[in-house]
């Protein structure tokens, strides 16, 4: 269900925030093994909602988020409640400040369920490693998929081969496609809210860098992380854009100019749109059912009379390798600040400042944080400074202009795939490191970040084993609204089905059925 | 902000001086470069090529001593560089200034504007030319006190560059002898403040010890000699030893990996030209109004010393060297009529004095400008005599509340002012000590002083002596 749906519901009193909130909270504790959760901030949750509810009472909502039940990705600071990167090092740390945009959530209402889990501090494309174990993916348990899987095989209900949700905001996709709450921040730095809402089948959606504040989020690489949206339907994506979006003096790098909630047109007319393929992402990884989803939307577009042409981006096979320098440089210098003094894991050495800031740093960082950290200061290294680092930058300029020239020869907006394919069992994903895999799995969404556009992946069908495949739309800067706005037209077209968890829901007494829930959005 | 006073330490001391080609690296006149590595927690000093001319010694080249000073000044806000703060571009008050500083994890910098202000200041008063646009650096390394693991601060383009310092200093018998130097100020840069802060005293002034610059010069000139190199590093000086010894038992110099901070943009600033229009005034910086801004620099203020009061050069320096010492003289002289050249000597050499004596700061001086200029009233219409007023000063020392008139009356300090009973008094000695007229009359010079003490005496020194002289010279010639 979209939020427009609920709040309309909640407005005409046929639902409490309150009954809304246990609600949601018994979803959460059915689907536990997802391990979607780190941290379920149950009480939290249950006064906002009686709050919410004597607002609504009074007829003083807030808005359309007012006792909408959402999740924040456990790398944003949540006052009073733990933050942990799910990572050792951040393990009992409570911060005593909410980030930016869990504060406008909560100025506006919205209840917050609980902090999800993910990839050590947001590193990876699959949230498998983090220090809470992996997030598992909705669609495992799915009828659409487990119907498939009886067809090919006779194993029923094994849950061994349970899929990944993709990564690294795992745990707000599988928050969201569970039903848990009707939207969830993750982060995308190189994708870690496109590739796992595309793997979840949810709209997620990538904001123009300098849009949303990054304030309390705990970042990875300042340059190219964005908070982000994850929803059901693209509509609701932009109600929270409309509440997240502007400027924020505790974030230099947040423009200036003020931003006011939007509602999304909708579009009935695309003759008018250049939709550009860029011809550089066809790669042979990429699975053919993707590649043939891609190659529909395209005609959908032309279809309806949009214009629909190859373009090419140049640059872009150099793009992998200059986000990892980039990526790992900024890594090393952001993770300088954990040495176990002031907050979070302290080992128990004493010999030295220097002795503990050393083990501290290896008990509490996993392999792969201390891989990119040890990446980074090389690359910063004086002798390597130029040859790495800046000339990362330059090639960095390159591929952003090669998104300009793309923009300023006509095109609206870029149609890509988000993923080589669907969601892959663990078992096959573990086979080879994170860093291979995120190289692999960021090829189509990084670009975005090199270059600070907005992009969103909206799911377009079910692939033949019955997971959702999503297309990836990349926008002008600072132009998200007219992005989300051919992302509604999009997905009006294509009908994504609603994920059919039906046997988690069995013994709930509810008012809403799953096809009700799917369909109803946040919107008035 | 400090404002450092370079002072000799032994003003004779002179230094080595290269002139010569052979070395290539030490150029008369030509810093290359800071050579001294800033220890960590200590306060760094000014810039100063240092030359002086010396005999070469025997057969060996002549080495020009160069010496590289950084200074660091905290500048006086509200809060920090990058806290975030009412003083804020346009913000509201942010409650968030402490949360950046303990480097929690996910806050960001955000420049003040106030230190930005301070920064373009500074540099116009130096001379500087003003990187309209200018660039922030992370600068990492591990150290208990910096929290982030990074300073940050400006490597690559800092906010001025280029400018100059006019010094002067006194230097020749009695220190009359004004001597003019310039120092080149190679940059200033806005840096965060990562150690604690090291000036509480009030009067923050800056001394360096040059002799122990010169063990390291001397280290140097032996070492290159010798045919070797010298390292890039940190050393601190042994006072046992007397010498300099390395810091970092590491090999190698420490690599502080600068990377661009990615959280704050360039910092950009306008004049009144390429003001933008219709630019928000809180949002942004314009450089001219800043320099309409600027207070009077300490050179000029000599200079009007000087021409105003006919003061001397080298007292136009002292006054201005310490805090509030001007501003206790402009006061007194506001109050009083006594002459420019007494109000400086009062305040230069008592004043100061009594100051120095008990390592006061002029804020902390019991005596106040209005008293001192009352006292000094009553000096120049000769109601008490310059020894009286001496005694009066260190009454008023004692700070017990009591005005200079009420310090003399109760002391009994005032001058006769009756000519006619000092007359009278004269006579009377003269009559009492008919030895020493006659001493006078044979043309003893220094009868005469003691005619004049004698009535001093008998005006339990309450006479001017120059008075008294008068009226005996008078009556000794009738």
């Amino acid at each position: 269900m979209a939020g427009i749906e609920v709040s309309a519901a909640l407005k005409q009193g046929h639902i409490t925030p309150t009954e809304l909130c246990q609600k949601c909270l018994s979803i959460i504790k059915k689907t536990k093994f997802l391990n979607a959760y780190i941290t379920v901030s149950e009480e939290v949750a249950l006064k906002q909602a009686e709050e919410s509810e004597k607002r609504y009472k009074k007829g003083h909502s807030l808005g359309d988020l007012d006792g909408i039940p959402i999740a924040v990705k456990d790398n944003f600071s949540t006052s009073g409640i733990e933050t942990t990167c799910a990572s050792n090092m951040l393990r009992g740390y409570v911060p005593p400040y909410n980030a930016t945009v869990v504060q406008k959530l909560l100025d506006q209402g919205a209840l917050l369920m609980g902090k999800t889990n993910l990839d050590e501090f947001a590193m990876g494309s699959g949230s498998t490693d983090g220090v809470f174990g992996p997030v598992k993916n909705p669609w495992s348990y799915s009828k659409q998929y487990r119907e498939k899987r009886k067809q090919k095989s006779h194993c029923e209900n094994e849950d061994s081969n349970w899929l990944i949700t993709g990564g690294s905001s795992g745990g707000s996709a599988a928050a969201v496609s569970a039903f848990t709450c009707f939207a969830a921040l993750g982060s995308d730095t190189g994708g870690s809210t496109r590739n796992p809402a595309a793997h979840c089948g949810l709209v997620g959606l990538k904001p123009s860098y300098g849009l949303v504040s990054r304030h309390g989020l705990i970042p990875l690489v300042n340059s190219m992380d964005v908070p982000g949206i994850l929803t059901r339907c693209v509509d609701d994506a932009a109600i929270v854009l409309g509440v997240l979006a502007g400027h924020d003096p505790k974030d230099s790098t947040t423009i200036q100019d003020p931003v006011k909630p939007f509602v999304l047109p909708s579009l009935t007319d695309v003759s008018k749109l250049c939709i550009g393929i860029p011809k550089e992402y066809l790669t042979p990884e990429l699975s053919s059912e993707v590649r043939s989803l891609w190659s529909k939307a395209a005609n959908l577009f032309e279809s309806e009379g949009a214009k629909v042409i190859e373009v090419s981006l140049p640059h872009t096979s150099y793009s992998i390798v200059c986000y990892h320098v980039l990526c790992t440089s900024e890594v090393a210098s952001n993770m300088a600040r954990f040495d176990g003094l002031e907050y979070g894991h302290r080992c128990d050495i004493d010999v030295s400042t220097e002795a503990m800031y050393a083990a501290t740093r290896r008990e509490g960082f996993n392999d792969v944080v201390r891989g990119r950290i040890l990446s980074g200061n090389f690359f910063l290294l004086k002798e390597n400074y130029e040859n790495y680092f800046v000339k990362a930058q330059k090639v960095r300029r390159l591929i952003a202009n090669d998104f300009v020239t793309v923009f300023n020869s006509g095109v609206d907006v870029l149609l890509t795939p988000t993923t080589l394919s669907e969601a892959v069992p663990y078992t096959e994903f573990i086979k080879e490191d994170n860093r291979t895999r995120s190289a692999q799995d960021d090829i189509f969404t990084q670009a975005a970040n090199m270059a600070g556009l907005p992009a969103v992946s909206v799911p377009m069908a079910l692939s033949n084993q019955g997971l959702p495949i999503g297309l990836q739309f990349i926008g002008r800067a600072f132009c998200d609204q007219e992005l989300l706005t051919i992302a509604k037209w999009f997905e009006k077209q294509v009908q994504f089905p609603v994920i059919q968890l039906q046997e988690l829901m069995d013994d709930c007494s509810s008012v809403f059925e799953n096809e009700k829930l799917a369909s109803v959005s946040l919107k008035q | 902000m400090a404002a450092p006073m370079l002072r000799l330490c032994c003003p004779g001391r002179r230094w080595a001086l290269a002139c010569i080609d052979g070395c290539s690296r030490h150029r008369r006149g030509a810093p290359n470069g800071c050579t001294s590595s800033r220890r960590r927690g200590q306060s760094s000093v000014a810039q100063q090529p240092f030359i002086t001319a010396q005999k070469p010694r025997k057969g060996e080249h002549e080495w020009a001593a160069v010496v590289g000073l950084e200074i660091h000044a905290q500048i006086s806000s509200k809060s920090k560089l990058f806290s975030g703060s009412q003083v804020h571009f346009a913000a509201p008050p942010n409650s968030l200034v402490s949360f950046f500083d303990a480097s929690l994890p996910g806050t960001l910098p955000v420049l003040n504007r106030r230190c930005v202000e301070a920064a373009v200041m500074t540099g116009l008063a130096l001379n500087c030319r003003i990187n309209k646009k200018s660039l922030f650096d992370r600068k990492h390394y591990f150290y208990a006190d910096l929290p982030a693991g990074y300073q940050i601060t400006q490597q690559r383009l800092p906010i001025a560059v280029n400018g100059s310092l006019v010094y002067s200093f006194c230097a020749g018998k009695n220190r009359s002898q004004v001597i003019n130097k310039t120092a080149r100020v190679k940059q200033i840069q806005l840096e965060q403040d990562s150690g604690k802060s090291l000036h509480d005293d009030l009067r923050s002034q800056t001394l360096i010890d040059l002799n122990r610059a010169d063990y390291e010069i001397q280290r140097q000139i032996n070492e290159l000699e010798n045919g070797g190199e010298i390292l890039n590093e940190t050393r601190s000086f042994d006072s046992k030893l007397g010498c300099t010894i390395p810091m970092r038992d590491k090999e190698g110099k420490q690599d502080y990996r600068f990377m661009p901070e990615p959280n704050l943009p360039p910092l950009l600033l306008y004049d009144t030209e390429s003001l933008p229009a219709g630019a928000d005034p809180q949002q942004v910086i314009d450089i001219d109004r800043i320099r309409e801004q600027l207070p009077e620099l300490p050179s000029v203020t000599r200079e009007k010393l000087v021409q105003q009061y006919g003061m001397l050069p080298e007292h136009s320096f002292t006054l201005l060297n310490e805090v509030g010492l001007l501003e206790f003289f402009q006061n007194v002289m506001k109050e009083t009529r006594a002459e420019p050249k007494k109000v400086t000597s009062w305040v230069l050499n008592t004043l100061l004095g009594f100051l120095k004596q008990q390592n006061l700061a002029v804020s902390e001086s019991p005596v106040t400008p209005s008293a001192l200029a009352e006292l000094l009233n009553l000096l120049d219409r000769k109601a008490i005599s310059s020894s009286a007023a001496k005694q009066v000063f260190e009454e008023l020392w004692r700070n017990e509340g009591k005005t200079p008139a009420q310090i003399v009356s109760e002391k009994k300090l005032e001058l006769m002012q009756d000519q006619e009973a000092l007359e009278q008094l004269c006579h009377a000695v003269m009559e009492g000590h008919p030895q020493v007229v006659m001493d006078v009359k044979k043309g003893n010079p220094r009868a005469i002083n003691k005619l004049i003490g004698l009535v001093r005496k008998a005006t339990l020194s309450r006479a001017d002596p120059t008075v008294i002289k008068e009226i005996l010279e008078k009556k000794l010639a009738s």
